[in-house]
């Protein structure tokens, strides 16, 4: 029986120049977060008004899409779909990488990231932001763990328990993540529940996308086959079922908002106002990352060819940035109600739009945090199995 | 046993001698007496007896709840300027030139109503919340509410998240962007840690009122305790029309207005 | 001579000349004058330390940081172990009669902790020279401390992480 996993020995070059590349971007990016840390936030966009910027753009994006990433795996293992069987040791280890790459990012991104070991020791644990800390750290090591029993052949008779349990892991962490926003009150633009449903179905989108791009890429690298037509088929329609999810969250969210006459100042800035916000939400969100490879993927053969989930998955990925920057950076940018009614002003910004122009050191640590998940990735890929084997031309 | 009035000297020589007789008991005595009269001095300007410190080798309680009241009527842009003007000497924040990201731990805000055209304007700073949103976000529990009812962030273990500033209704807080140097010795501040107003918790631990309280026009600003029913501040609120901002988000704060 | 001897003797070397930074203090310090190269930390202006200057060089940060979550949580205000007592008797002047601050290498923090190569943020936040009028008055009034049994009832009971600091703050107090 020929074997189902393989590890990584022969690629072209275009594996290792990606490799250096992203080693390249990784230190510039870490070249960055020292110069933010040493001359303070100052030298970035942020400030007390936006105080999350794109750093958390990106530690976000990825830490939602390493949860999403677990999809194949837990197709697999919980749902019992044995045709991704073959993915899911790579789901695994690119879910892992890419918490790492957004945990990275969110560190660097601290007033002061020198007191890990705070974050690390003292808990507050009323706070959701400490159980996410907890979240993130599990599910390295329940993912770690599921990896494990799927590689030991001594531990396998627990691998539907582990799978389970990152399955059940991975949806409390991207509730735990969409709760940040949820639980901030006096925020008119998260303040609701449907922030952890709405960054669930999110994750499962934005993670398809990154598994569809590393796939192929290893693909590329490799000039081999990983993905049976039918396999790729399967990806397709999965990924219009997340895209409408998501899209039906997405409205929802607004449409309960638009319904609350307190909210809908916040909605027709986000939705209607022409701010830069409005132009990401709609061209960014809904066309870029949603509609547009939606329409791709609905072509059965285009849809289900190396080019066409490349391009849907490119879209869906810079769409979800769009998506949440909107959350974050436009959620911020519209001012507090301190009284409802009146028209405010003060030397603080009070009542008005907050203006976020991020720098390039913020742009530069983002960057670096995907290329950390990337380069992980690879990396993980020639220390040990976790590559499918190819399939025979033809099947 | 600060000495910042000539006639505190007199606390300051009691504290020492009380301490160089090795007697605890004297000292306390001693303390709590001179900090009844010497903060009494501002106070009994209102009529009644208000702050009085607890020793300062005592633990704050919750017997205690500190908070202010502050009568928007009283104000006028430049009062309320010269409080902030107060603050900003006492705690050591300024203007740097740098407006997004200068520290304002108390701003003037300034009110319109959109329907009458009426206008006027207020200090607004942290509102001291007895359930502060800023502190239960807050991951290493740098921020907490101290049990006198004071909310203050723990820059030693404060990490610089800034979940606490997303969280805050007030816009009360925030982020120290730059180095900084010459802090004063009772309010430290530094880089990559969040900040606010403290209510003046040095002051307020050594019997004294807030900088802006004194710096308020004469019964603009009453500085106390919510707790004791007999004191000036909680006869305010008990009798008079107060309000909470943001009273529909059921924070509880410490900060009361009035004449909104 | 072997070559096993020789690696023999190499490597006692290496390791002598290692660990000579731990040793020879103990060992020439007290026989002899302090060599050149000890850090030469300046004299306080203030009375008699909070503690006996030989635990307060080992246990200096265990008592800061003690005092400090005291004094940041539950208001305890006492002078003694805070570090603003310690910078106004631990104040150094420069030439020009003016106290110095934690940049120049001669602040009293400094002379160990660059010799030590230990890094200290506390004057990211904190005031490294004495500055208000209360700081003066500390410096002006000798030595205003507490005696040391009243400091101990402050320390929680059962902390074991702090028994050792107990201990000697109890006995210190003679």
């Amino acid at each position: 029986m020929a074997e189902t996993y393989k590890q990584l020995r022969e690629y072209n070059n275009i594996f290792n120049v990606l490799l250096v590349l992203h080693v390249i971007v990784i230190a510039i990016g870490l070249g960055a977060a020292f110069y933010m840390e040493h001359h303070g936030h100052i030298v970035t966009g942020m400030n007390n008004q936006i105080v999350w910027g794109l750093p958390h753009v990106f530690a976000v994006f990825l830490i939602v899409s390493a949860s999403g990433a677990l999809n194949l795996a837990s197709a697999s293992s919980v749902f019992s779909k044995l045709a991704y069987k073959r993915f899911a040791r790579l789901s695994a280890i690119l879910a892992i990488s890419l918490l790492i790459g957004g945990l990275a990012v969110l560190l660097l991104d601290l007033g002061r990231p020198d007191r890990l070991i705070i974050a690390m020791t003292h808990y507050n644990f009323k706070s959701i932001f400490a159980w996410n800390i907890i979240l993130y750290t599990g599910f390295i090591t329940i993912v770690g763990v599921y990896l494990w029993t799927m590689m030991d052949k001594t531990v396998t008779r627990y691998n539907k328990i582990a799978g389970w349990g990152a399955f059940i892991w991975r949806l409390i962490l991207t509730t735990g993540t969409g709760s940040i926003f949820g639980f901030l009150v006096a925020r008119e633009a998260y303040d609701a529940a449907i922030m952890a449903p709405l960054f669930i179905a999110s994750s499962f989108v934005y993670g398809m996308a990154f598994t569809v791009w590393v796939l192929i890429t290893m693909c590329q690298a490799t000039g081999k086959r990983l993905l049976t037509r039918d396999v790729s088929n399967k990806i397709r329609e999965l990924i219009i079922i997340f895209i409408a999810a998501m899209l039906y969250f997405t409205a929802v969210h607004h449409l309960t908002n638009l319904y609350a006459a307190e909210h809908t100042g916040v909605e027709r800035f986000i939705l209607w106002s022409g701010s830069v916000f409005t132009w990401l939400f709609w061209g960014g969100h809904v066309l870029i990352g949603s509609v547009i490879p939606m329409l791709i993927l609905m072509q059965p053969n285009f849809g289900s060819s190396r080019a066409g989930l490349i391009f849907a998955s490119v879209l869906m990925l810079l769409g979800g940035m769009a998506h949440i920057y909107v959350i974050i950076i436009g959620g911020q940018s519209y001012p507090l109600a301190l009284f409802p009614g009146m028209e405010v002003t003060s030397t603080f910004q009070d009542g008005q739009f907050a203006h976020y122009m991020p720098s390039l050191p913020e742009l530069l640590l983002g960057i670096a945090g995907i290329s950390i998940a990337m380069f992980m990735t690879g990396f993980a890929l020639k220390l040990l199995p976790f590559l499918p084997s190819p399939v025979a031309d033809g099947k | 046993m600060i000495s910042l009035k000539p006639d505190d000297r007199k606390s300051e020589k009691a504290d020492r001698e009380a301490e160089n007789d090795g007697s605890r008991r004297a000292f306390l005595k001693g303390a709590a007496a001179v900090m009844a009269i010497a903060p009494g001095m501002t106070l009994y300007a209102y009529g009644t007896k208000d702050a009085v410190a607890k020793p300062l080798d005592e633990a704050a309680t919750r017997k205690n709840r500190w908070g202010l009241l502050i009568d928007a009527a009283k104000f006028t842009d430049a009062d309320v300027d010269r409080c902030v003007a107060a603050c900003q000497k006492e705690n050591g924040w300024k203007n740097t030139g740098h407006p997004l990201t200068d520290a304002q731990w108390i701003r003037r805000v300034n009110i319109t109503n959109k329907k009458t055209g009426e206008h006027f304007s207020l200090p607004m700073m942290c509102q001291h919340c007895a359930e502060p949103p800023c502190a239960d976000v807050c991951p290493t529990g740098a921020s907490f509410r101290r049990d006198d009812g004071i909310v203050l962030v723990d820059k030693h273990i404060c990490i610089g998240c800034r979940y606490c500033m997303m969280a805050c209704p007030y816009k009360a807080r925030s982020f120290v962007h730059e180095h900084l140097e010459d802090q004063k010795s009772y309010a430290p501040r530094g880089i990559g840690t969040v900040e606010s107003c403290t209510m003046c918790v040095h002051r307020v631990d050594e019997g004294r009122q807030p900088a802006c309280v004194e710096a308020a026009p004469q019964g603009a600003m009453v500085f106390g305790d919510l707790n004791d029913r007999s004191g000036k501040l909680a006869q305010l609120v008990e009798r008079v029309a107060t309000q909470q901002v943001r009273a529909d988000l059921n924070l509880d704060p410490g900060v009361r207005y009035r004449n909104i | 001579m072997k070559s096993v001897v020789i690696l023999q003797r190499l490597i006692l070397m290496l390791v002598m000349i290692t660990f000579s930074g731990a040793v020879l203090p103990g060992v020439v310090g007290h026989a002899a004058a302090q060599p050149a190269w000890m850090p030469k930390p300046p004299k306080a202006v203030g009375g008699k330390c909070d503690a006996d200057p030989k635990w307060m060089r080992k246990w200096h940060m265990k008592a800061l940081d003690h005092k400090r979550d005291e004094t940041m949580h539950k208001g305890i205000r006492t002078r003694k172990f805070s570090l603003k007592n310690c910078i106004s008797c631990h104040a150094v002047k420069d030439d020009n009669g003016k106290y110095i601050t934690v940049r120049d290498e001669r602040h009293f923090c400094r002379t160990c902790h660059d010799y030590a190569a230990v890094r200290i943020d506390c004057f990211d936040c904190h005031a490294s020279r004495p500055g208000d009028k209360m700081d003066k008055a500390a410096r002006a009034g000798g030595n205003p401390h507490e005696n040391a049994t009243k400091m101990s009832s402050v320390i929680r009971k059962g902390d074991t992480a702090m028994a050792d600091f107990h201990k000697y703050i109890a006995g210190e107090g003679k």
